[in-house]
C-alpha cells in the first residue's frame, strides 16, 4: 500500500555563530554612554538608553535611525552597544572557554595533541561528517587526550591544570585567570585547530566568547510603562543595563586615573557579575540581582526560560480569539450533546458565514432580526455583528447597529461574508483544565440559556472531571465548514461515550441517576398510574399502553416495566448487580437480594437496576446498547434514563441525614463488646511481646511480628463493627441505598458513622511518632497498646476522643499531602510522555510512526486493536459469542 | 580460553527475544512493503550483545519475534548500525 506521504519538512542544520565585536558595533545605531534613560522634561537622552535611535515605542513618534513610525509601517528597533572598558566572561560560554584553554597551549595556542594524533583525528572528523554521524563524541575524546599531555608538542611548555570556578572564574596551576589573559590566550588559537574544537571557523573565533562590547537591545525589547500617578517604570533589562553603564564608567575612569590595582579588580569583577546577571539571573553561585522591592530581576535567560518563558508560553501556547471561559453548572434537561451559553457570551462569539446567493436572504434577515421589535423578549435571537466587504483586496469590516442594521442589510452583496452571533445548534469545543486525555476537549450542540454559566448534562462530567464547587471551562467556536464536519463526526460527545483508556463507557449514568434507578427497580416497586404518567411524561413516552394490575380497586404499573420503555426490543442480558451480595453459593437465576438482573427481549423481567447497570465505567446495559445499537441509541439511551431517573426520585423522594446511621443500643452495646475484647487480645500481643513469648513470623522481627498481629486484629474490629452496624441499617435506609447501589459512598464510609472508625495509619504502619518512646503526652513511655498507636474505637457519629482525633487528623494530613505531591509528579511525568509522543500516529498501512516517518511500531499495539472498540481490552468479547450462539442469535 | 567457554548464553535468556539476520530476499519484500528507505526502521547497535552473538554487521536488518501481551507474537525489524564505539 502506498503511504500516503505527508508534507513534512526536515531541519537540515542549525547554525549558532557569535557576534564578533566588530558586527557588534557595525549592527549598532548608537554607542550607548550614559546610564540614565529621561531627562527632567521627560525626552529620552541622546547616548542613553532610551536613544531615539534605538527605536521608538509611543506611536506616532518617528525612529531617528530608520524613520518609521511604531504602528503602520512598523520599526523593529535597533540595537545600540556598550563598549565595555576591560574584557569579561561570557557565562553561556563558559563551558567551551575552559575546553579551549584545555586543550591548547598558552604559549603558541596549538593543540596539546602529537602530529600523528591530530592527523588521525581530522582524518575521523571528516569520515563521521561524510557518514553524516553525530561528531559529539569523537570531539569529547579530542577534548580528553589533549588534558592528558603534559608539554606542548611544538614548543615544549609545560601544561597547566585548568580549573573552572563556577560560574566565571578560571585558574591555571591555581593561579587566577583575568578574562584580558585568557582572551590573549584564545587568540592564539589558530584557525586550523578549530574544527576538533567543535567550533565552525567561518562563524566563529574564539576570543568572541570573551565579551569586549555589549550589543544593547532596542527599546521594543524593554519597554518603558508610564504609571497612572504618571511616574514612569522601567524594564527589568533597562534596569540591568543602568548598572552596567555605571560600573563599566567607573571602571574606566578609576583605570584611566591610575587607581590601585586592587580597586580596579575589584571593579572589574563587580562589572562582570552585572553581566552576567544581566545575561542569566539564575546563575548557580552568585546572588540573584535584585529589583528594589527585593523581587529578582527577570532578565534575558528568565525571559526564555520555563513555563511563563517565551518558548513555552508563548509560541508553544497562544491565546485565541473566538473562546470564552466561564463558571459551569448542572442541568439535567439537555442532552450529553448539548451545551447552555449564557446569552451575554452568544451576543460576542461569532461564527462567519458566506453570502451566495443561496443565502443572501437569509443573511438579510439575520442582520435585520435583532432589531426588529420582537414580541417576544425570553427568546433570544441571533444577530450579526460585522459584515466583511471584499473588493480589490480591500478589506472593510463594518459594524452593524441597530441605526445602520437596515441599510447594511440592503446593501449586502455576494461575496462579503457576515459574522453571525452564536446559534442553537451551533458546534462548539468544549474543555476542562487539566486536559489529561482526548476527552476532556468534546464538540457540543450549542444552546443559548439566560444566566451566566455554561450549562451541561451531569453525565458528561466524568470525561471533564467536573464538579459544580467553581470550577470554570473553556469553549472554542468553530470558524470553518470543514472543521465544524470534522468536530461532528470525531469529537461530539457521543462519540466519546467509550473511553479508549478500557474499551468501556466513562459516560453514564451517575449519582442520583443510580438512586432514581435503584428506586424504580429494586423490589417489586408498584406505581400507582398517574404518577406512572408524570414519570413517563419526562421522556416523552407514546408507546403502547401498559400491563396494569389493579390492588385495592386502584390501578398499578411496575416500576421494572416503566424502566424496560427504555431498552431496545431486542435486548438480551444477564448480569450481576452491583448490589450482589456475594454469597458463599450463588443461586444465579434466583438470587434472593434481587442481584441477578435478567433482560429478555427488551423486558426487565428481574434484577435492581444500578450502577453495574447504567453506571458510567461500569454499565452492562449501557455497553451493550452503544455496541449493538451504534452511538446515537447510546446518546438517547442516556438521556432517557437520566430523566427517568430524576423524575422517579423526584416524585418518590429520597433523602438521607445522620439518623440513617442510628444503630438500636443492643448493636451498640454488641460492638463495644466486640472493640472490649480485641483491646484486651491487643494487650495479651503486647504482654506476650514484653515477656518474649511472641513467637515470631517467617522472615519478620519480633517488633514487626507484634505490629502485624495488632493491624490485624484492629482491621477485623472495624470490619466487625461494619458488619454489626451493616445488618442493623436496612436496604431501605436511604445511605444504605446509596452506598449497595454504587450512587455514592460505600459501606466502610456508613461503619465509619456508625460503628468504628479503626485503625489510623501513617506511612503505611499504626501512628508511632511524636514524643519520645511514645505518640502524646496522655500515655506512658513505650506504651504499645491500641489506643496509644493510634486506634479510633469511636464512631463519627459518637464523637471521637481528644486523643483519637489527634490521630485522626495525622492520618488525614498524610492522605493530603500524598494526594498533592502525586498530582505534580503525574503531571510533569505527563508533560514528558506527551512531548516525546506528540507526533507519533497511526498510518494507514497499520504502522505507528513519527512525522519524520521512522517506524516505531509494526502493527499498532502489536495486534492492531483500537482499544476504543475493544471489549474491556480485549479484542473479541468470547463469553458474548458464546451465550449468543447458545441462544441461536 | 576455557572461561570464555562458560561465558553465559544471553539468547536463552527469558528476556531476550529471538533475533535473526534476514536474508537479501526478505530484505527487499520487507522495504517494499512498509514502502521505507532502511534508515526509516527501528535501529540496534553493532555492539549490542546480541548483534555480536549473532555476527550482525551494519547495514543488516534484524527480525526480532517477541513475545506480546496484546498479540501472541509480535514481529519486529531493527537496521543495523555502527556505534560511535
Amino acid at each position: 500500500m502506498e503511504r500516503a506521504r505527508s508534507v513534512t519538512k526536515k531541519i537540515g542544520k542549525i547554525e549558532f555563530s557569535l557576534l564578533s565585536p566588530n558586527e557588534i558595533r557595525k549592527m549598532s545605531a548608537t554607542k550607548v554612554i550614559t546610564a540614565d534613560t529621561y531627562d527632567d522634561d521627560g525626552f529620552p537622552i541622546a547616548m542613553g538608553l532610551m536613544d531615539p535611535r534605538l527605536g521608538v515605542i509611543e506611536p506616532g513618534l518617528r525612529c531617528k535611525t530608520c524613520g518609521q513610525r511604531v504602528g503602520k509601517d512598523k520599526c523593529p528597533g535597533h540595537f545600540g552597544h556598550i563598549d565595555l572598558a576591560m574584557p569579561v566572561i561570557h557565562v553561556g560560554l563558559i563551558k567551551t572557554i575552559r575546553n579551549c584553554l584545555r586543550s591548547t597551549c598558552r604559549e603558541c595556542g596549538h593543540l596539546l595533541l602529537t602530529d600523528k594524533q591530530r592527523e588521525e583525528y581530522f582524518k575521523e572528523l571528516k569520515r563521521y561528517n561524510q557518514e553524516g554521524r553525530n561528531t559529539t563524541y569523537l570531539l569529547k575524546q579530542v577534548i580528553k587526550d589533549c588534558v592528558k599531555a603534559e608539554k606542548c608538542t611544538r614548543c615544549g611548555r609545560e601544561v597547566g591544570k585548568i580549573e573552572l570556578d563556577k560560574p566565571t572564574s578560571l585558574r591555571e596551576n591555581g593561579k587566577k585567570l583575568t578574562p584580558s589573559e585568557v582572551r590573549e590566550w584564545l587568540e592564539k588559537i589558530p584557525d586550523e585547530a578549530l574544527p576538533l574544537l567543535d567550533i565552525n571557523k567561518k562563524s566563529a573565533r574564539p576570543e568572541w566568547m570573551i565579551l569586549t562590547v555589549l550589543p544593547v537591545p532596542s527599546v521594543a525589547v524593554r519597554p518603558s510603562v508610564t504609571l497612572q500617578s504618571g511616574e514612569r517604570s522601567e524594564d527589568d533589562l533597562t534596569h540591568k543595563l543602568v548598572d552596567v553603564i555605571r560600573i563599566n564608567q567607573r571602571l574606566q575612569e578609576n583605570r584611566d586615573a591610575g587607581a590601585p590595582q586592587l580597586i580596579v579588580e575589584d571593579l572589574w569583577e563587580l562589572l562582570q557579575y552585572h553581566i552576567t546577571t544581566y545575561l542569566d539571573n539564575q546563575t548557580s553561585g552568585i546572588p540573584p540581582a535584585r529589583h528594589r522591592s527585593g523581587r529578582p530581576l527577570k532578565t534575558l535567560a528568565q525571559r526564555l526560560k520555563g513555563k511563563e518563558g517565551r518558548f513555552r508560553s508563548n509560541l508553544s501556547g497562544k491565546r485565541v480569539n473566538f473562546s470564552a471561559r466561564t463558571v459551569i453548572s448542572p442541568d439535567p434537561n439537555l442532552s450529553i450533546n448539548e451545551l447552555g451559553v449564557p446569552i451575554r457570551m452568544a451576543e460576542e462569539l461569532t461564527v462567519p458565514v458566506k453570502v451566495t446567493s443561496h443565502n443572501i436572504d437569509w443573511c438579510k434577515q439575520m442582520i435585520k432580526q435583532k432589531y426588529l421589535g420582537s414580541d417576544d423578549h425570553a427568546e433570544y435571537i441571533p444577530g450579526v455583528n460585522y459584515v466583511v466587504r471584499e473588493t480589490d483586496g480591500m478589506r472593510r469590516r463594518i459594524k452593524v447597529t441597530e441605526k445602520n442594521a437596515e441599510d447594511v442589510a440592503e446593501k449586502l452583496e455576494i461575496g462579503s461574508s457576515i459574522e453571525r452571533q452564536l446559534m442553537n445548534g451551533d458546534i462548539a469545543l468544549f474543555n476542562r483544565q487539566p486536559s489529561l486525555h482526548r476527552m476532556s476537549m468534546m464538540a457540543h450542540r450549542v444552546k443559548v440559556v439566560p444566566d451566566k454559566t455554561f450549562r451541561f448534562n451531569l453525565c458528561v462530567c466524568p470525561p471533564y472531571n467536573a464538579d459544580f464547587d467553581g470550577d470554570e471551562m473553556n469553549l472554542h467556536l468553530i470558524q470553518g465548514e470543514e472543521a465544524k464536519a470534522e468536530a461532528e463526526i470525531l469529537m461530539k460527545v457521543q462519540e466519546n461515550i467509550l473511553s479508549p483508556r478500557f474499551g468501556g463507557a466513562i459516560i453514564g449514568g451517575i449519582h442520583d441517576h443510580i438512586s432514581g434507578c435503584f428506586l424504580l427497580t429494586h423490589k417489586d416497586r408498584k406505581i400507582p398510574l398517574d404518577d406512572a404518567s408524570h414519570i413517563l411524561a419526562a421522556i416523552n413516552y407514546d408507546g403502547k399502553n401498559f400491563k396494569t394490575f389493579t390492588e385495592d380497586g386502584k390501578k398499578y404499573i411496575s416500576g421494572k416495566d416503566v424502566f424496560s420503555t427504555l431498552l431496545p426490543k431486542s435486548l438480551n442480558l444477564e448480569y450481576k448487580a452491583k448490589a450482589c451480595f456475594n454469597c458463599d453459593t450463588c443461586q444465579a437465576p434466583n438470587c434472593p437480594h434481587n442481584a441477578y438482573v435478567i433482560v429478555k427481549n427488551g423486558v426487565l423481567k428481574q434484577g435492581i437496576i444500578d450502577e453495574n447497570g447504567i453506571g458510567a465505567f461500569k454499565g452492562k446495559i449501557l455497553d451493550r446498547i452503544i455496541r449493538d445499537h451504534g452511538m446515537d441509541a447510546g446518546r438517547e439511551f442516556i438521556d432517557n434514563f437520566t430523566k427517568l431517573a430524576i423524575a422517579s426520585i423526584t416524585l418518590f423522594g429520597f433523602t438521607t441525614s445522620i439518623d440513617d446511621e442510628d444503630i438500636p443500643d443492643e448493636a451498640k452495646k454488641q460492638i463495644a463488646e466486640g472493640i472490649g475484647k480485641a483491646l484486651k487480645k491487643i494487650s495479651g500481643l503486647v504482654k506476650a511481646y514484653e515477656a518474649g513469648e511472641l513467637e515470631s513470623l517467617p522472615g519478620r522481627s519480633l517488633e514487626e511480628t507484634l505490629e502485624m498481629e495488632i493491624m490485624k486484629v484492629t482491621g477485623k474490629t472495624r470490619d466487625m463493627a461494619g458488619e454489626i452496624a451493616g445488618s442493623h441499617l436496612g436496604m431501605d435506609n436511604s445511605a444504605v441505598m446509596m452506598a449497595k447501589s454504587g450512587a455514592r459512598g460505600s459501606m466502610l464510609n456508613l461503619s465509619q458513622m456508625s460503628g468504628c472508625v479503626g485503625q489510623q495509619a501513617v506511612r503505611g504502619e499504626r501512628i508511632s511518632r511524636g514524643y519520645q518512646y511514645r505518640t502524646l503526652p496522655h500515655f506512658k513511655r513505650g506504651d504499645l497498646g491500641a489506643s496509644a498507636k493510634g486506634f479510633v474505637a469511636s464512631c463519627y457519629k459518637s464523637g471521637l476522643s481528644p486523643t483519637e482525633y489527634f490521630f485522626h487528623s495525622m492520618g488525614g494530613r498524610e492522605g493530603l499531602v500524598d494526594t498533592a505531591v502525586r498530582t505534580s509528579r503525574s503531571g510533569y511525568m505527563q508533560r514528558r510522555l506527551i512531548n516525546a509522543l506528540e507526533d507519533v500516529k497511526v498510518e494507514n498501512d497499520g504502522t505507528v510512526r513519527h512525522a519524520g516517518g521512522q517506524i516505531i511500531q509494526f502493527i499498532y499495539g502489536e495486534d492492531g486493536i483500537d482499544p476504543t472498540r475493544s471489549m474491556g481490552g480485549n479484542a473479541v468479547d468470547i463469553d458474548r459469542i458464546i451465550s449468543d450462539v447458545k441462544e441461536g442469535v | 580460553m576455557a572461561t570464555e567457554k562458560k561465558h553465559f548464553n544471553i539468547m536463552n535468556h527469558k528476556l531476550v527475544p529471538f533475533h535473526m539476520i534476514i536474508s537479501e530476499k526478505e530484505r527487499e519484500e520487507l522495504l517494499k512493503k512498509y514502502n521505507i528507505e532502511p534508515n526509516r526502521l527501528p535501529k540496534i547497535l553493532d555492539t549490542d550483545p546480541v548483534s555480536i552473538y549473532i555476527g550482525a554487521k551494519p547495514g543488516q536488518i534484524l527480525k526480532i519475534i517477541r513475545e506480546s501481551h496484546t498479540a501472541k507474537e509480535a514481529v519486529s525489524y531493527r537496521l543495523v548500525v555502527e556505534s560511535n564505539k
